[in-house]
């Protein structure tokens, strides 16, 4: 079952097109990892999909509800049930650790009752971290940035979590540990996940589904095997880093 | 050619000066709107008060406190020529309390909590602090524009009634310990001069001047593009921005309150 859709979707900024009659189907429970080349617009397509981003034209489907043909009561409803991990962490520098992981819990008064403490503890033992909610951002390694930014998308168990590269910037070994993370939480949180990266370990590692986007559309969909088998020559130059292709600059 | 060139530049100037009101005009509705919207976070006004107002009394102090003397120094110049220096006190006061107090708070705060407003959340928006925001279901306006200017609102008024009263204190340094008037004397004069209205026009449109540094201060913070050089850039733009909306809408306030209150 389709838990999000997109339907010709386009965006641009200052004439440049980014998303161009973009179509995707992401079935509920499974992960997609969406690859292409840096600026792409991957990030893009993730914050059309949690309603940072007003589409051009096209729509966004969660659970079949148009996100921006509803009311402002019922776009808040579905974005409460989504979450997204940026690249950077995108943690609240002025607030502590334990204060960023339980963000939505303080901000929306759904403390009460719950216990603060025992669910922020909760969320950061899911990702490893222990012992760590008077830390302040500042005080963090970049690893340990990306997990807290983990612990807080999944405090509130959202139904579907989006992943802006998450292994960028962090070293071979941190990488892993964090795919193997994301991979625990779907297994353990039964979460769909929409994963934007170029790292194509981490696709292969945590992707069902793999999708490639160039020029502003899908131009390739299938399961890791078949991309890692594929003889279409833009997927070929890209999962094998090659220089020369049809992949053009621009 | 160069004509056209000098035209096309005044044009895109033009168009992102509206751009610019737009953007302004539509963040000041946002803003009153989610101001008058329950829930309203009292404890993150009060922090904002702290910053905008406490931790301003030190430079505020210093820069009332030397306007003080020097106007007192610079009027004494032609009132010792005329033999009218016991008019110093009270023009010292009446200026202070009408103009300079608010004016020169007003800049002040521009300058020292506007940049570091701007600086705070151009920084949250080249990483990206903005947006998780919204992805964590909280309006960005409520969260960071309403309790900015519900606190500069509130606090300049206080600041540039502490400012007054250091300012005049400068004046009285001056007559007393220059001049040889007599502290009574100075103090007699000046709260004669002064009317309630004088106090009341000048602290009304601080308020206005509070509200104006915070959505300027915020507006140019959302809009900053690029990273560590977009934010500086914005930075100067807000506090520049900030200095022209203030002395043009205390224009428009001496103009108001001239007939209003003549």
């Amino acid at each position: 079952m389709a838990i999000i859709e997109l339907k010709n979707l386009n965006k641009s900024f200052n004439d440049h097109q980014v998303l161009n009659n973009l179509n995707l189907i992401i079935e509920k429970g499974s992960t997609l990892v969406v690859i292409g080349r840096s600026g792409c617009g991957k990030s893009v397509l993730l914050k059309h999909i949690i309603g940072i981003l007003n589409p051009d034209s096209g729509s966004v489907l969660v659970n079949g509800q148009d996100i921006w043909q509803t009311s402002r009561a019922d776009f808040n409803k579905i974005i409460f049930k989504m979450n997204m991990v940026f690249q950077g962490g995108a943690l609240f520098d002025s607030l502590s650790v334990g204060e960023n992981v339980g963000f939505e819990l303080i901000e929306h008064n759904l403390a009460e009752g719950v216990g603060l403490d025992k669910k922020i503890k909760e969320a950061l033992s899911l990702v490893d971290l222990f012992g760590i909610s008077h830390l302040m951002p500042s005080e963090l390694s970049g690893g340990m940035r990306k997990r807290v930014a983990l612990a807080r998308a999944i405090c509130m168990h959202p139904e579907i979590i989006l992943y802006d590269e998450p292994t960028t910037g962090v070293d071979p070994i941190t990488a892993d540990s964090i795919n193997e993370l994301i991979k625990s939480l779907q297994d353990k949180l039964k979460v769909t996940s929409i994963v934007v990266t170029h790292d194509m370990k981490s696709a292969y590692k945590i992707g069902d589904r793999i999708a490639m986007l160039y020029k502003g559309k899908i131009i390739v969909e299938g399961s890791p095997e078949e991309i890692q088998n594929s003889r279409d020559p833009f997927v070929h130059q890209f999962i094998n880093g090659l220089a020369k292709g049809p992949i053009t600059e621009d | 050619m160069k004509l056209k060139y000098t035209f096309h530049i005044l044009g895109a100037k033009f168009i992102s000066f509206i751009y610019f009101l737009g953007g302004l005009t539509y963040l000041t509705f946002q803003t009153f709107y989610q101001a008058l919207k329950p829930p309203l976070k009292r404890r993150r006004i009060f922090e904002q008060a702290k910053k905008a107002g406490v931790d301003s009394l030190p430079i505020v102090s210093l820069i009332s406190f030397f306007i003080g003397v020097i106007f007192a120094f610079q009027i004494s110049y032609l009132m010792t020529r005329l033999g009218s220096e016991m008019y110093i006190a009270s023009i010292v006061a009446l200026s202070i309390v009408r103009e300079l107090g608010p004016v020169i708070t007003a800049l002040v705060v521009a300058g020292r909590v506007g940049a570091a407003i701007t600086a705070e959340i151009g920084s949250m928006q080249v990483t990206e602090q903005v947006d998780a925001l919204s992805t964590l279901a909280t309006n960005p306006i409520k969260y960071l524009v309403v309790p900015r200017f519900i606190a500069l609102g509130l606090m300049l008024p206080i600041l540039t009634l502490y400012a007054d009263i250091v300012g005049i204190l400068g004046g009285w340094l001056i007559c007393v310990f220059k001049l040889g008037i007599t502290s009574s004397m100075y103090w007699n004069i000046a709260t004669e001069a002064l009317r309630f209205k004088d106090l009341i026009t000048g602290l009304s449109k601080t308020i206005v001047f509070g509200m104006l540094i915070a959505l300027v201060s915020c507006y140019q913070g959302f809009n900053v593009e690029g990273g560590a050089e977009g934010v500086g850039k914005a930075t100067t733009k807000s506090v520049v921005v900030s200095f022209i909306l203030i002395i043009a809408f205390d224009c428009f306030f001496t103009a108001l309150f001239y007939f209003i209150f003549p």
